[in-house]
């Protein structure tokens, strides 16, 4: 008894006095203050030798190397053709991607509007010399120098594609079909326990968007610039729907699993999600983006501040906006591709139709992923707005 | 001497390296970084003192709740495997044959073998609302949620509880279940006043396994939880959701502190004086 008491006693010690240290380095290294300045990072002048190697964080889809399907590959003909072996790892949410990047151990990533000011105002990615990646030229101008994009001018990435999150139901037991959010909100009661929604914070913009358009008097011009009293609506009408969801889902395979084996059947989807359920052909499921309209995502490839790889990502950022490429993912993806020249070299020729590929009005009315901030990004020029923190916190709150 | 000095430090410095520097030096950054604070937009840490994460572990119901969750969670999991184990480790220990037993031990340590992920999807679809759980009990399967986090947590630390049980029972010798059976003492009798007195440090070192690794699971939890959040849920989610390291240091001090306490609460009962 006598030993064990002074060896914890020695082991406290031991916190406490590395605590004190730890404490006593940490007030020299002190910077303080929230500036919003972006940080300087050189961007590449001049393009390399490919370095052989290119480790990359991408969605679920957007670097396949015929693993999930055999004819789906455009990996392999990448190192092929570069010599740069590509290592994915593939991120679930927008927040994983930016905790991940924040490691420095990869070369690029394939940021959505929710992620990359982060990224950039975190000094975590370079700024992009699109002179080096020809490709750029062709893509679609309304892509090019966005908010969620580029600060003053500069480019902080390469644009990938675009799209809608959609609603996604099984016909079998939803019927009539769906037209509106409502099916998921309001009127979710008949599919009790088998509702299914986005476990992320940036979910809390659907039920915005849907409040915007049901409830005119909450005044919310933008579902990611929120007041406090909105955020709290939001918050109302997701708890209460969250008695009737039965699981959220996050990793996408979770949902492909969730609607094949029947414990849900209905909720937010993307569209490749929709095709792997479809592909699978256990079950049969329809999407429809609601009259309400959609958030939505517009992604874009940025190169790490710390890649040990940087002519391999520009590389591999001008291989994926290559019309042949870009058309492939979009298909695989179910995403408007942002190449122009895509959409000649799309296997079902109506596919940027069906898209809105080249429609600027139509991207216009989507919602795009964006970091909510206290300076509100509706462009408002007010700043009583809600934090990404704040939205972390209220999702925390809506799970219980 | 000097020479015996010498074999000694370099015998254990390498281990105390390890012990001071890298484990109890982890824990003090935690500590020290609860007391920081978060750029809401870069989402850098500042390194300034402050309080208000510690303060939001009061205000905040939510954490309050979580916490009890959990730990309710971590001690039905330590209850269930207990009961199970005593059983599966006295039959090992005492009635089976050395083959049997033998054979027993490792199917008992096989899971093990297997990919925790692997087990937890397993049981996803055993448990799945159609699955063979609900199709044996004509429909009672408890779906997901709470209770599909406790049985699935249960079987996954398992084999924790029994090696050290069967290994307690082990060292109980047989001539104590003859001199209490000679005595006039029932099975049940012996079992309750001799076995279980002499194998409780056994359970107790068990039960520091299935406890603590139940307070940090936040896998399986999302796998077979449905909605359902843990404690480490939570820090996960401030840690990677919202990149806020210091509030996930001053969550993970609530964890920390349940695991000391019931370290102590283990201490006074003497079981960790034979382990």
């Amino acid at each position: 008894m006598r030993k064990i008491t002074t060896r914890w006693g020695l082991a406290a010690a031991a916190v406490v006095a590395a605590t004190v240290l730890l404490a006593g380095c940490s007030t020299a290294t002190t910077t303080g203050g929230t500036t919003q300045a972006v940080p300087k990072v050189p961007m590449l002048k001049k393009l390399g030798a490919g370095e052989g190697q290119l480790n990359l964080i991408a969605w679920a889809g957007y670097a396949e190397d015929g693993t999930n399907d055999k004819t789906v590959d455009w990996v392999h003909p990448f190192e092929q053709q570069t010599g740069c072996q590509v290592h994915t790892t593939i991120g679930n949410t927008s927040d994983e991607m930016v905790q991940l990047m924040r490691s420095g151990q990869y070369d690029g990533v394939s940021a959505s509007g929710d992620a990359t000011l982060r990224l950039v105002y975190g000094g975590d990615v370079a700024p992009v010399n699109t002179s080096l990646v020809p490709n750029y030229a062709t893509i679609s101008d309304f892509l090019k120098k966005k908010s969620w994009n580029s600060v003053g001018g500069q480019m902080y990435g390469i644009p990938h594609g675009w799209g809608a999150n959609l609603l996604m139901y099984n016909p079998s037991v939803v019927s009539p079909a769906p037209t509106s959010w409502s099916a998921v909100f309001d009127k979710s009661g008949p599919y009790a326990g088998k509702v299914t929604a986005y476990d992320s914070p940036i979910y809390i913009a659907d039920a915005a968007l849907y409040l915007m358009k049901t409830q005119p008097s909450l005044g919310i011009k933008d579902p990611y610039a929120l007041t406090s009293k909105q955020l709290a609506a939001a918050v109302t009408l997701l708890k209460a729907q969250s008695k009737n969801v039965g699981e959220y889902w996050s990793d996408y395979t979770k949902e492909v699993q969730a609607f094949e084996s029947g414990t849900t059947v209905i909720g937010t989807t993307w569209q490749v999600i929709a095709n792997l359920v479809q592909s699978d052909a256990k079950v049969k499921v329809d999407t429809v983006l609601p009259s309400e309209g959609a958030t939505g995502w517009s992604d874009t490839w940025m190169v790490s501040a710390k890649a040990k790889h940087p002519n391999c990502m520009y590389e591999w950022m001008n291989w994926i906006t290559s019309p042949k490429v870009n058309a492939q993912v979009a298909e695989w993806f179910g995403e408007a591709p942002a190449q122009t020249l895509a959409c000649d070299q799309t296997s079902d020729k109506n596919f940027c139709t069906t898209y809105h590929a080249l429609d600027a009005s139509y991207a216009a009315q989507i919602h795009y992923w964006t970091t909510p901030q206290k300076d509100c990004v509706d462009g408002s020029g007010k700043s009583d707005c809600t934090t990404y923190t704040q939205w972390v916190n209220a999702w925390q709150q809506i799970k219980g | 001497m000097n020479a015996r000095w010498l074999r000694l430090t370099a015998l254990l410095s390498i281990p105390m390296l390890w012990l001071v520097v890298l484990y109890l030096g982890s824990i003090a950054v935690l500590l020290v970084s609860a007391f920081w604070s978060l750029d809401g937009f870069t989402g850098r840490v500042v390194q300034v003192y402050t309080l208000g994460n510690l303060q939001q572990l009061f205000v905040d119901p939510l954490y309050g709740t979580v916490a009890l969750r959990t730990i309710g969670v971590a001690l039905a999991v330590t209850v269930i495997d207990a009961v199970i184990a005593i059983p599966i480790a006295l039959f090992m220990s005492k009635v089976a044959q050395p083959v049997a037993r033998t054979a027993l031990v490792v199917a008992v340590t096989t899971p093990l073998w297997a990919s925790y992920l692997v087990k937890a999807y397993a049981w996803r679809v055993l448990l799945a609302p159609n699955g063979p759980v609900a199709w044996m009990t004509g429909g009672h399967s408890p779906g997901y949620g709470l209770a599909a986090t406790i049985i699935t947590l249960s079987f996954l630390w398992l084999p924790y509880m029994i090696i050290p049980v069967f290994a307690g029972f082990d060292r109980v010798p047989d001539s104590l279940f003859e001199a209490s059976f000679d005595l006039g003492a029932g099975a049940w009798r012996t079992l309750r006043s001799v076995v279980l007195p002499l194998v409780f440090p056994a359970v107790a070192a068990g039960s520091i396994f299935t406890f603590s690794l139940t307070l940090g699971d936040y896998i399986a939890v999302g796998i077979v939880g449905g909605k359902t959040q843990l404690m480490a849920n939570v820090i996960y989610g401030q840690l990677v959701t919202a990149n806020d390291q210091p509030m996930a240091a001053a969550l993970s001090l609530i964890p920390l502190a349940a695991i000391i306490l019931y370290l102590l609460a283990m201490r006074r009962t003497g079981a960790l004086e034979n382990v």
